[in-house]
């Protein structure tokens, strides 16, 4: 559609090296698509929010990032998604070390049912970051420090996660995401399931976080998108109809679908 | 603008509520402004006092404007075209209670003059008051309308008034230079034209929120280059000459 | 209060919700409910009721076979009976000639007991098979031989009857197998204090016999235990795997499908056909011996793979997604994820329904009819190829026999079954918890 050229002043604008960069990407559910060909820019350091309604494909997008759709047997993706310029389709590339990469947080808090300490190390684990224990104890403890849940659990490390409050266990899964070092974390509506406080803390996060990683944001809530992001893209029935600073979005966006969305008049 | 309605019926009653009073008090306004000017080349000291007594519902008119807009803001947070509604109608509020009090303003000083001599240069009052109701009307009509080319040429006509303003400023100061006795109506004179041009200035300044409400921009960047200076540089010339 | 009441019964009542009409409709509803409860608790009472009575029948036949009549008599241990050949080695005894020692005792104890009839009368208050008691004494205690010791032995099925109830003593003479002089000689026995009810140990250390004062389960349930392993064995690892496979890995199409009517229609098969594939497959095909606990095994194996395989689906599949997505997010492999998360989760659940399983396995007789495992077999099986009994065919055999001492070595039998049922379940409630503790 003509988002591209609406886009691309908007584009010139960032000084930023582009981090992720999708190009004509297309989504199928078996014989039905998904997605119509998304062409966006993601800029490193940079907090992109999707929005869209129900069903406009922004989750669906969000997971060809870290190709967590390959888990969808009938789900095939067209197109180039590049991230710092390599193709993460190019089936050379391995997807255990792109998810490494590519770290992601899910709209439901899902702690493992372990404890904190080994909710975080599981990933630098997995992937053999670390092997003595004191490597481990330093990981937990930047990792949480970093997801600012340090001093809520310090002292009961080893007790289980999911006995922590909501907003602490989506904090938890953030450590968890954050303790491999990722470049690029995707978070998929990470605070509809949370109350205003523990909102307003990731919301927090989620900008301090900004200065390390690169961050991709699927939300419903177009407040969270207007507070949290940098530039906000607006999906609608599988097209990327519109993305631009978060500002502009917020107040003169151009085309007129994204006018009756954010104003509530989406028909 | 918007192709469909709020899903939310009550915002959109709210908005409507809102553009209605900023309609209403800008009919008052400019029924305030004539009224003024006419008090001033009829010396009519009556009418002098009533326009000065309906200030009054301006006032009331920009609280309930300003406490719908706050409400607003607070409980429904309106975004894009919304945010501007709402912004726009407290900025128009803010204008128009000021032309509202010029206008008060003028009649206040109509009364003095109606006990001074007639000066030559009040001739010059009705055509500029003429002209700001002219370009109220217009820039309030352009709102209610949401017409951009209306605003536009509405606030294209603040040069002609700034022109009256010029020579009428320049006039009274012969006046005043050839017989002081002449200073005290010249000098009421001078402030009913600059209430006038001030009152100009805030329909403008409408003109602009209509054209930043419905384009999302702001108008000066369309703006002639040339034009800018033109009110601001005659002032401080003609005090010095 | 008039001009209220006065118009409410013509005009329309305030809400739909007050008024009669809305009461009248309420009250059926209560009324509903009521009867529905009245219901549920009616069938719960039916099922306790049933319950009750067949524990308090099986407890009331059963509990007496855990106790025996003794008999003390003085039996002198001549060498030269039991020993003809002098090698003072007891593996070379004469085994039947530990019942003439008895029979010897019994004479001495009644001297003037001398005709033929009346002897033969005498030999049946005490067990045929006393012998067989005797001879296991002295073989732990090879020293005794040529002494005069007073030894407690097993009186007959009909001598112990008699005591225990299960035959009325006042019945007329020709209706029991115990005639008018027996009950006289037991009688005097009991008098000089040599009659006793001593705890059945035999039942828990012998196995089948012809003779049920010589009846024990011990064999049985050996065979049970070693069938049970094979069966745990080989049904465990495969329902799990195929589980985890069809749950976790299998593409879904229209084979898979296919496969997976199979497994449920497989769990519905009735269980004397897996017997048929066992005796074709197992015994015509391989080979294997009748009645071993192995082919036993292997029957009940595949017996409950469909159960296992079907309630490790069900464990699996209520493992939450989101947990698997974690995993995938945070760069694990499908295996890792199934083997660190999935399957951990799943495991309480997996228990469940093996235990379950094994449980519905360890009552099955039909299939182990079909293999050969109703054989009278009176030891207990050394290997998991030899011939061998399980409980329940036990039960089966015992439930055919003609004498009044089987009947309650059946309940017995039951008894002991329904304990082994108890602990099972018990060990699967007890690990479920540990384990749902643990995640």
């Amino acid at each position: 559609m003509d988002s591209m050229t609406l886009n691309k002043p908007v584009q010139a604008a960032v000084t930023q090296p582009v981090k992720v960069s999708a190009r004509d990407v297309k989504v199928y559910y078996g014989a039905k698509r998904a997605l119509h060909g998304v062409n966006v820019d993601i800029y490193q350091n940079e907090v992109l929010a999707m929005i869209g309604p129900s069903g406009c494909g922004k989750s669906t997008f969000l997971r060809t990032l870290n190709r967590m759709n390959d888990t969808i047997d009938i789900c095939r993706v067209e197109g180039k998604i590049l991230l710092d310029g390599e193709d993460i389709y190019d089936p050379k590339l391995d997807v255990v070390q792109l998810r490494a990469r590519v770290g992601m947080v899910f709209q439901k808090p899902n702690p493992f049912p372990k404890s904190i300490y080994e909710n975080v190390i599981y990933g630098p684990k997995l992937h053999g970051l670390a092997t003595r224990k004191d490597e481990f104890d330093a990981i937990v403890e930047t990792s949480l420090k970093r997801a600012g849940l340090w001093n809520e659990v310090k002292d009961r490390l080893h007790e289980p996660g999911t006995g922590l409050s909501g907003g602490q266990q989506q904090r938890l899964c953030i450590a968890r995401a954050v303790a491999v070092s990722p470049e690029v974390i995707l978070m998929d509506e990470p605070c509809s399931a949370l109350d205003p406080i523990a909102t307003a803390h990731i919301e927090e996060l989620i900008d301090e976080l900004r200065e390390s990683f690169t961050i991709a944001i699927v939300t419903h809530n177009m407040q969270q998108a207007a507070r949290v992001s940098q530039r906000t893209a607006f999906f609608h029935l599988g097209d990327l109809v519109e993305v631009g600073d978060t500002e502009e979005i917020f107040t003169n966006p151009r085309d007129e679908r994204t006018q009756g969305y954010i104003t509530g008049r989406y028909g | 603008m918007s192709p469909t309605e709020h899903t939310v019926k009550s915002f959109e009653a709210e908005l409507q509520r809102l553009s209605n009073l900023i309609a209403q008090m800008g009919g008052v306004v400019e029924a305030q402004v004539e009224a003024a000017v006419q008090a001033v080349g009829r010396r009519d000291v009556e009418g002098a006092t009533k326009v000065m007594q309906g200030d009054v519902r301006l006032d009331e008119f920009e609280r309930q404007i300003e406490h719908d807009a706050i409400r607003m803001l607070a409980l429904r947070a309106p975004v894009g075209v919304d945010l501007r509604e709402v912004l726009a109608a407290l900025k128009i509020s803010a204008d128009l209670e000021r032309t509202g009090d010029y206008a008060a303003n003028i009649a206040k000083r109509s009364i003095a003059l109606a006990q001074l001599p007639v000066m030559r240069p009040a001739g010059t009052i009705p055509r500029m008051g003429r002209l700001v109701q002219e370009m109220l009307k217009d820039v309030l009509d352009a709102y209610i309308d949401r017409d951009v080319e209306k605003a536009v040429a509405a606030w294209h006509r603040d040069e002609e008034l700034d022109d009256l303003y010029t020579s009428l400023f320049r006039e009274v100061l012969t006046y005043m230079m050839e017989d002081p006795r002449n200073i005290t109506p010249c000098t009421h004179l001078l402030f009913i034209a600059k209430n006038l041009e001030r009152a100009g200035d805030h329909a403008t300044n409408i003109a602009e929120t209509v054209h930043f409400l419905v384009r999302g921009q702001p108008l000066t960047a369309e703006r002639p280059k040339g034009d800018k200076s033109s009110f601001t540089i005659i002032e401080p010339v003609e005090g010095e000459g | 209060m008039t001009e209220i009441a006065e118009p409410m019964p013509t005009a329309m009542p305030v809400s739909l919700h007050t008024g009669d009409a809305a009461t009248k409709r309420l009250k059926a509803r209560y009324a509903a409910e009521r009867r529905f409860r009245l219901y549920g608790i009616l069938a719960i009472l039916f099922a306790c009721s049933m319950l009750v009575i067949l524990l308090s029948t099986l407890l009331k036949e059963g509990t007496s076979a855990f106790f025996q009549t003794e008999v003390k008599l003085a039996v002198t241990i001549d060498a030269g009976t039991i020993d003809p050949q002098g090698t003072g080695n007891p593996a070379e005894w004469d085994r039947g000639a530990f019942q003439t020692l008895v029979t010897d005792a019994l004479y001495k104890a009644f001297p003037d007991v001398t005709g033929r009839t009346e002897k033969r009368d005498l030999r049946g208050l005490v067990s045929p098979v006393a012998g067989v008691r005797l001879g296991q004494m002295l073989d732990k205690n090879p020293a005794l031989v040529g002494q005069t010791i007073e030894v407690w032995l097993p009186a007959s099925d009909g001598i112990n009857q008699i005591v225990k109830g299960g035959i009325d003593r006042d019945l007329p003479e020709i209706e029991r197998p115990i005639n008018d002089k027996q009950l006289a000689w037991f009688d005097s026995l009991q008098q000089r204090g040599d009659v006793k009810s001593a705890f059945n140990t035999t039942f828990f250390t012998a196995s089948d016999s012809n003779y049920p004062e010589l009846a024990g389960l011990l064999g049985a349930a050996v065979g049970t235990l070693l069938t049970m392993l094979v069966t745990l064995a080989i049904s465990l690892p495969i329902g799990v795997a195929a589980a985890v496979y069809l749950e976790e890995f299998a593409p879904k199409n229209r084979f898979t499908e296919i496969i997976e009517v199979n497994i449920n229609n497989l769990a519905a098969v009735p269980s004397i056909v897996f017997g048929l594939l066992g005796l074709a497959v197992f015994l015509n095909f391989f080979g294997m011996p009748r009645s071993a606990p192995l082919v036993g095994g292997l029957v009940l194996g595949l017996l409950v793979l469909p159960t296992i395989i079907i309630a490790s689906r069900a464990a699996l599949k209520a493992v939450p997604p989101s947990i698997r997505e974690a995993a995938l997010g945070m760069g694990a492999s499908r295996l890792q994820t199934v083997m660190h998360h999935v399957l951990p989760l799943a495991m309480p659940g997996i228990m469940t329904g093996t235990i379950i399983g094994m449980a519905h396995a360890v009552g099955e007789t039909a299939p182990l009819l079909m293999i050969g495992m109703n054989a009278f077999v009176t030891s207990a099986p050394d290997s998991l190829l030899a011939s061998s009994s399980v409980l329940p065919v036990q039960i089966f055999i015992w439930a055919d026999k003609p004498e009044r001492g089987f009947v309650e070595l059946t309940s017995a039998a039951i008894l002991v079954l329904l304990a082994f049922l108890i602990l099972m379940n018990g060990a699967a409630i007890w690990l479920r918890k540990k384990f749902e503790r643990r995640w």
